[in-house]
């Protein structure tokens, strides 16, 4: 495969027995070209994919990555690693199942482990109503061609003995359990993408923050960038939460706002947690990463915020959630937190268009608090939107104007499609 | 973060109820269109460093504020009725 190398179980043990140093970087150092066919804006999560499957689906191999840092160094390389799909409403529903599809194959067609591990996901609830409600997100969910299996008390307890089921407040009543879902380790799919686009000639360039965005008569021509203007027929905004100012060079406003999203991980412990458990009532979520550190989160602080940390009102929401889930988990101690920038929109769903009345700029954005999931399939679909100038059929509900139509909003929790909701 | 109620002066955070950009003291006309009406409620300028946002004394006193606060440092810059920022406007 190139300048990487294939990674195989022999090749593990010849280097082990000599000294591991025929290993080599895993892409290519470039500096950029001039011109370009296209050109990604954001080297993380989406961004890579994205070129990955430019290159791999569509051919598209004169394609640069810009990233102003380091490949995977926002969300991507910081998020609770959750991939599933049990989402419920049509356009949603077939993304993430393809999505979740594609991770399935994806070590194999990366030649990368990136430790997905399907360990089952369990939702808890904890009145009849909201029973009933799981119990037909769970059929959405096997309609769509997924797996859910409703669990009554005992069935949770089987599976997840240490929570505390009689508490007052919220006691358990039973929890949709999605067999399929789990974690994946969240830098090694950045870093696999990143191998897998360099290979096969996509210039990943670090370090290159884009500056301004050249358009010529309602067309693309360019980039402006820290390291020179770079040519290009076509450019891809793919920066999460930081779409807005991207979006303001090409003199745009997006429905969209940048929320900071808390999380956590404890020191690392012995197994304990097998699942991945989500605690809705409580805003708080947990899983054990594979060295053993608890990773848990909770809801957004609620405001606008650039600052990749939180305050302590939402901390302590969430530790008070997880000692009202586990008390178990009261002795283990936080070892580091962090807040990540969500690019929240008004429904809480993502966007995957053309830019309109600009030919060859192109959006990728709105992924909220749950882009880790969607990085192959926003990626496939982002790539055959910029390749094909279609939206690819599980894609196509992801309009940027559907908050003006009104049609095809889709507000996945129900609570109403405007800003602060979701 | 805390923030300075006009008349209950500074409180922790938790006592206010974000609204979001204080966008919402210049409504567009009901017959000002689609497109007029698309950028109140959904797009945003969204800024990384000084924005307005409207927050409410949910847990004092009950007044709509405008706060002028820094999405980087969530430095709290100012602090004004909301009443009294619509006034400065007109």
């Amino acid at each position: 495969m190139g300048y990487s190398g294939k990674f195989s179980g022999w090749r593990v043990l010849k280097e082990g027995l000599t000294g591991n140093k025929g290993w080599q970087g895993h892409w290519r150092e470039v500096q950029p070209k001039p011109e370009y066919d296209l050109v990604i804006i954001g080297g993380g999560g989406h961004g890579l994919s994205t070129a990955y499957y430019l290159a791999k689906n569509h051919g598209l191999t004169n394609v640069a990555v810009l990233e102003k840092g380091y490949l995977g160094g926002g969300n991507v390389g910081r998020n609770t690693t959750i991939v599933r799909a049990n989402y419920f409403l049509q356009g949603n529903s077939e993304f993430y199942s393809h999505s979740l599809k594609l991770w399935e194959g994806l070590e194999e067609d990366l030649n990368y482990n990136v430790m997905h591990s399907q360990r089952g996901l369990i939702n808890l609830f904890h009145s009849d109503g909201q029973r009933d409600a799981f119990a037909r997100r769970g059929n959405m969910m096997i309609n769509q061609g997924d797996d859910a299996v409703l669990l009554d008390r005992e069935g949770v307890r089987k599976h997840l003995p240490y929570l505390d089921f009689e508490q007052t407040r919220f006691p358990i009543y039973g929890g949709l359990m999605h067999p399929r879902g789990g974690t994946a380790r969240h830098d090694a799919v950045a870093w696999g993408y990143a191998r897998g686009a360099s290979d096969r000639g996509v210039d990943l360039v670090q370090n290159c923050e884009v500056t301004g965005i050249d358009i010529e008569d309602g067309v693309v021509k360019g980039v402006q960038t820290s390291r020179g203007p770079i040519r290009a027929k076509k450019v891809g905004i793919i920066v999460a939460g930081r779409s807005g100012q991207v979006a303001a060079m090409a003199g745009r406003r997006l429905p969209i706002e940048s929320h900071v999203l808390q999380a956590f991980v404890t020191e690392g412990l012995k197994p304990v947690i097998d699942h991945v458990v989500s605690f809705g009532m409580g805003h708080f979520y947990i899983s054990q990463s594979d060295k053993g550190g608890l990773v848990f989160g909770g809801d957004l602080d609620f405001y606008a915020s650039y600052a990749q940390r939180g305050n302590l009102p939402m901390k302590e929401h969430v530790m008070e959630a997880g000692m009202t889930l586990m008390p178990m988990i009261g002795k283990a101690k936080v070892l580091r937190s962090w807040g990540g920038i969500m690019d929240m929109t008004p429904d809480g769903s993502p966007i995957i268009d053309r830019i309109d009345g600009i030919d060859g700029l192109y959006i990728d954005c709105g992924w909220n608090y749950g882009g880790f999931k969607a990085v192959p399939a926003s990626g496939w679909c982002m790539a055959h939107l910029m390749a094909t100038d279609r939206p690819h059929e599980v894609a196509e509900k992801f309009r940027l104007d559907r908050f003006r139509t009104g049609v095809g909003i889709m507000d996945e929790e129900g609570t109403g499609a405007q800003h602060n909701l979701h | 973060m805390r923030i300075t109620c006009p008349i209950c002066g500074e409180r922790d955070r938790r006592e206010f109820y974000y609204v979001g950009d204080a966008v919402a003291l210049s409504r567009p006309d009901p017959d000002d269109g689609d497109i007029a009406w698309d950028d109140y409620v959904h797009n945003r300028d969204n800024p990384a460093g000084v924005t307005r946002d409207l927050w409410y004394h949910e847990g004092g006193c009950g007044a709509w504020l405008v706060v002028t606060r820094n999405t980087v440092t969530h430095e709290v810059l100012q602090t004004e009725l909301a009443s009294d920022a619509k006034e400065a406007m007109a």
